[in-house]
């Protein structure tokens, strides 16, 4: 395709005007910001900076609306973490029991450095218990590095509640109305 | 010297396999592809039976998806999974073939009596083979029938992966992934049965994820003799139990996790402790007593999570004990032997093994005894023999006896004692040398003694015996009345540490690889001792291991004409 260069008229070709008015811009802006009408600059961190929604900061773990652990130390985040942040100790046969009584298992601890963690979603995106998400801090700091690992109370606490479809609550009712069935021995 | 050297052991060879006899074949077609397949095939108990579709289709590369099906157990055919559409020659009234118009045979293919247009799949497993018979393993038949199949298997399954063990070793997630649909049509209630039974000492059994496949039933019934689990209930209520709860405990228990497709026999040792997709998975050996099973180690950060069985049909099948099994736990231990220690302080490797070696090469001969171990690899015992030529010591490891049974577990608890006795450190009676050596030592004329991986103090040489001695030199793995009396201690590694070979009770030549980093400053003990030998008889030895196996081979006749590479995973079988 052929693309035919535009003839400018003979006022385009003085250039002056076009530069004029560029400068209009430029001294309409320069008013705005010295009588104040415009303010750019936020002053950060005096003042908090409110992230657009979808934003992807750190990863914390949330409860359930009955402020149970969803985790269920299932590992996928663990496995599926490209920088391996993420570092899951499980509860073992005799070890913590889950909150929910069919869910069998919860970690005994987990550890994200945040230090390592590259905020890509990852984590949240394979989780199959709704249990992990990336909240909407951006800002982590610590004096140590030992600080910034964070542990399975902190991010519990971090994380709040998520409230979300309960799948075990429901298999636990479905099992419990099927309780009439003669099994019990 | 009493002890028989090297060159006095009975020349051998490695047993070659004998020609197989002429075997009958037919032909048939797999996929389209012609291939000639024996007519008769070893079943699980290794009695040649007719050839089923499933071996056919295994022998033309191509893999028919089964639960029930396990090669070492009898067949059952109760999943359904294998189902293949299949067709066979056409036969007219004559009873000759019908052939096409192009000459070649018609195909009859098996279809419902009632509704020629649908085919009428069959069971791969139980289903044998005939001439000219057609095996459709990947026709949209055969692929309608195992999404079927599957969806009929996940009506009532949980799907609860996530706190499932079996996650990522599941055959039913593999299944579902390859061979079946997205979507259930199932849409009622899913029937709950009973989670986490305690089936016995070692087993959690989920009857929900249960598929019922009776493997770990017929396994066992059939191969452990414990007729101890079975079905009951009926219908959609159909539940695996022990036959009295709790009842299910033979020393066998384990392996029906193994062999359980899906998640409804989990390991009460390795429940909840790590997911399977995290382990490095290392063919080792069991050590636990001298039958030599084959094993995959199952490991993590430098940790041991669990032993399984590999298959060696010339061993152990596909099978382990459970004592085997679950005896890993102490190469965790906290009191494992890390440091290097002279006269009990802690020292390096160098000054240990300058030290040692200054005062061996100024011993006068006969003045050394070497108490070795067979539980040590043959490459160390070969080195520790070495030694012993060299200073005219007398050699001899520990027996330990214990019980046996029929299926696996071996009376000798030492998985390396014709390790032993081939290398010549002991003879065929083990053990004879030890009070030899506590009386040389009581009447002065031993005044150094080596001891490797054994408690001398449980077997006749006691504390009062070991203050006698010059100089007690010991190396070992955990901590006990002898390493306490060591004037050198050397800490060693657990076989996961290392590489190396054992010989089993039958004579079955096998290699271990390394799982595991040793702990602190222990190293294997071939890497030491090979120094040893090296600064007491001058010449310069092989610093790897495959280089020391195949220097052992030349030596000893009944490894002649052996090398590391050419072992394999399963071994060689010496004649001794």
């Amino acid at each position: 395709m052929i693309v035919k260069r535009t003839q400018l008229t003979w006022w385009e070709r003085l250039y002056l005007p076009a530069l004029i008015g560029g400068f209009k811009v430029t001294l309409r802006h320069f008013k705005n910001t010295i009588t104040g009408r415009t303010r750019v600059t936020q002053q950060y961190p005096e003042e908090p900076t409110k992230v657009p929604p979808g934003y992807r900061g750190a990863p914390y773990l949330v409860r359930d609306q009955d402020g149970d652990t969803k985790c269920v130390s299932c590992q996928l985040c663990e496995f599926i973490c490209p920088p391996k942040a993420i570092k899951i100790i499980p509860p073992g046969d005799s070890g913590l029991q889950s909150d929910r009584a069919n869910a069998e298992k919860m970690p005994r601890e987990f550890e994200i450095n945040m230090l390592r963690c590259i905020f890509c979603g990852f984590c949240q995106e394979v989780c199959p218990e709704e249990a992990i998400f990336l909240k909407q801090d951006f800002s982590l700091t610590g004096l140590a590095r030992g600080e910034m690992v964070f542990n399975k109370e902190k991010l519990l606490s971090l994380g709040g509640t998520h409230a979300g479809i309960q799948k075990w609550k429901h298999k636990l009712d479905e099992a419990e109305e099927q309780e009439t069935f003669p099994i019990q021995t | 010297m009493s002890a028989p050297a090297i060159t006095e052991t009975k020349s051998a060879t490695p047993v070659a396999p004998a020609a197989p006899p002429p075997v009958e074949k037919i032909k048939i077609k797999v996929d389209g592809r012609e291939i000639e397949v024996p007519k008769m095939m070893p079943d699980w108990q290794g009695r040649l039976q007719p050839t089923t579709m499933l071996q056919a289709c295994q022998l033309a590369a191509q893999e028919v998806p089964h639960y029930c099906y396990h090669p070492k157990l009898p067949i059952a055919g109760n999943c359904r999974m294998c189902l293949v559409e299949f067709g066979t020659p056409m036969m007219g009234p004559d009873r000759k073939p019908v052939l096409n118009e192009d000459g070649s045979t018609k195909i009859a293919k098996s279809v419902l009596p009632y509704e020629p247009t649908t085919p009428r799949g069959a069971i791969a497993c139980a289903t044998p083979i005939s001439p000219g018979m057609e095996i459709y393993p990947s026709s949209p038949a055969t692929k309608q029938m195992r999404e079927a199949v599957l969806e009929s298997l996940l009506i009532n399954h949980p799907l609860d992966c996530p706190i499932c063990d079996q996650a990522g070793e599941c055959k039913l997630q593999e299944y579902s992934v390859e061979h079946g649909q997205a979507q259930s049509s199932f849409v009622e209630a899913k029937v709950h049965k009973p989670k986490a039974v305690d089936l016995g000492p070692r087993i959690v059994l989920d009857d929900e994820r249960c598929i019922l496949c009776t493997r770990c039933i017929r396994f066992t019934k059939d191969i452990a003799g414990d007729d101890a689990l079975g079905i009951v209930n009926r219908g959609s209520y159909n539940t695996i139990a022990a036959w009295k709860p709790g009842a299910f405990d033979n020393n066998y228990t384990l392996n029906t996790v193994d062999i359980c497709p899906v998640g409804a026999l989990t390991s009460k040792d390795f429940r909840f402790q790590m997911r399977v997709w995290f382990l490095k998975e290392t063919k080792s050996l069991c050590t636990s007593c001298g039958t030599g099973c084959n094993t995959v180690i199952g490991s993590r950060e430098e940790k041991v999570y669990r032993y399984e069985p590999r298959q060696n049909d010339a061993v152990n099948s596909t099978w382990m004990c459970d004592s085997g099994r679950l005896n890993y736990k102490w190469i965790n231990r906290d009191d494992r032997l890390k440091d290097v220690l002279v006269s009990g302080a802690k020292s390096t490797w160098t000054t240990a093994i300058k030290e040692i070696s200054g005062k061996l090469v100024k011993a006068p001969q006969g003045s050394v005894a070497i108490v070795a171990s067979a539980r040590q690899t043959t490459e160390e015992l070969y080195l520790l023999k070495k030694l012993a030529s060299k200073l005219g010591a007398l050699t001899d490891s520990v027996p330990r006896e214990g019980e046996g049974d029929k299926l696996l577990v071996n009376a000798d608890k030492n998985p390396n004692s014709n390790g032993a006795r081939l290398t010549g450190i002991a003879f065929t009676e083990m053990g004879i040398n030890l009070p030899k050596i506590a009386d040389g030592i009581r009447a002065g004329r031993i005044q150094t003694l080596i001891v490797f991986g054994e408690d001398v103090t449980k077997c006749g040489i006691g504390a009062d015996v070991l203050a006698k001695l010059d100089t007690l030199i010991v190396s070992d793995i955990l901590p006990n009345e002898t390493t306490r009396k060591a004037h050198y201690l050397l800490p060693g590694c657990a076989h996961v540490e290392k590489r190396g070979t054992f010989v089993n009770v039958k004579g079955r030549l096998q290699k271990f690889m390394k799982a595991v980093e040793p702990k602190g400053d222990a190293r294997p003990e071939w890497e030491f001792l090979h120094d040893l030998v090296e600064n007491l008889t001058g010449k310069n030895g092989y610093a790897s291991i495959e280089g020391l196996f195949n220097q052992m081979a030349k030596d000893v006749p009944a490894f002649a004409g052996l090398e590391w590479g050419k072992l394999g995973d399963t071994g060689v079988t010496v004649k001794f």
